[in-house]
């Protein structure tokens, strides 16, 4: 039998932060992209302390915990900042989007989803309803920057996958 | 299924987090991203870091324990050289955290956070000291029974497990909706075992917690 979640509570920013964990690519790195957003619950407050990893996809040369080693590092992750906001600076996925898991005081268990850079015929995309859809898709804020919001609940919540 | 559902509304803070509708099931697919995982190194580990009492020049105030146990799939073969991290709050129920505010003394060798890489067998070991129950406002005098924090890493994305370690024969189970929130067959899985084997002579008590990972997307196809 699966073990099963729990919440990550209030208290892990002494312990799952770590140095440079949002950078995935140094500062610098060719073709880098930045995607910041908030997290957002269903009264359309911040939520300040919910935890987010992105996943590339592959592993990559630079080593994810230490941020040791050249290339990209395929892991990131990012505390929320008191007005619910994050921010993850990346190399461009091989596919279409990134793989995103929220974990927050108050989920018993993460919500989990994809940030798609750019709106393309795909499976998940086609299968939603435009407003749906839009909500995985990110917004692009300049040539190397989008903009990517979590909304827990509520009417433009957020599309979430089965885990 | 074995996992708490996303509103359980005796633990108030899910109440406006828990998204309202059922999330999609993605249709199996051996190229989506989710079916990998990243993969952790040894050199980007310290050779403490599971090692909880070490981290500061003195040693801790409490009971050392010692928690070791295998991280598994769901068909229960090890889950090898995967990234297991653990925190918790020191032997007087207080984190070292600095939004805690629970009026006891925070134990200056004490951090509580340690990570470690499993071995072969996918089994862990961390030696730390046994976290106190503590204070939180989620309903009058309500206190969290002592537990540690679990974070596990699997071989897909979609295995990612963050949960919470809890001592047997605790009195507080029945009344902490976060232990509760699980459906009644589950709850024991979250119980660890007092195990003489692990447990060192004139030194440390052992406790033994298995961790059974879920179905990687392929699995089900």
């Amino acid at each position: 039998m699966t073990t099963p979640s729990q919440t990550v509570g209030p208290f892990f920013a002494h312990a799952l932060p770590y140095a440079g964990d949002w950078e995935l690519v140094p500062g610098g790195h060719p073709g880098a992209v930045t995607i910041v957003g908030r997290v957002l619950d269903g009264a359309g407050e911040p939520v300040p302390d919910a935890l987010l990893e992105l996943w590339l996809g592959e592993t990559g040369g630079r080593s994810a915990l230490a941020r040791r080693g050249s290339g990209a590092s395929g892991f990131g992750r990012c505390g929320t900042a008191p007005d619910g906001s994050f921010r993850f600076r990346t190399a461009r996925p091989a596919g279409p989007y990134l793989a995103l898991l929220v974990f927050a005081r108050g989920l018993l268990k993460p919500v989990f989803t994809r940030v798609y850079l750019k709106d393309v015929p795909d499976p998940l995309l086609d299968s939603l309803e435009p407003a749906r859809r839009a909500t995985l898709v990110a917004e692009p804020e300049g040539p190397d920057a989008y903009r990517f919001d979590v909304r827990l609940q509520g009417e433009r919540e957020t599309v979430f996958l089965a885990l | 299924m074995t996992h708490p559902p996303y509103v359980y509304e005796a633990y108030r803070s899910t109440v406006l987090r828990a998204p309202s509708r059922a999330p999609l099931e993605l249709k199996a697919d051996p190229d989506a991203i989710e079916t990998t995982s990243p993969v952790f190194g040894h050199d980007e580990l310290g050779p403490l870091d599971s090692d909880l009492t070490r981290r500061h020049p003195g040693e801790p105030i409490g009971e050392r324990i010692i928690v070791t146990g295998r991280i598994l799939d769901s068909a229960g073969r090890p889950v090898r050289g995967t990234l297991v991290e653990v925190w918790q709050a020191n032997a007087a129920g207080r984190y070292a955290h600095e939004r805690d505010q629970h009026p006891a003394p925070l134990d200056p060798n004490f951090t509580g956070a340690g990570r470690c890489l499993t071995g072969e067998d996918g089994r862990y070991r961390f030696v730390t000291i046994k976290p106190g129950a503590y204070p939180w406002r989620n309903h009058p005098n309500a206190w969290r029974p002592a537990h540690i924090h679990f974070s596990v890493f699997g071989t897909a994305f979609t295995q990612r497990l963050v949960t919470q370690m809890y001592f047997p024969g605790d009195p507080l189970f029945a009344f902490d909706p976060i232990l509760q929130s699980v459906p009644g067959g589950a709850r024991d899985r979250l119980v660890s075992r007092f195990d003489l084997e692990t447990t060192e002579p004139e030194w440390a008590l052992g406790y033994r917690f298995d961790i059974v990972l879920g179905h990687t997307p392929m699995e089900d196809a």
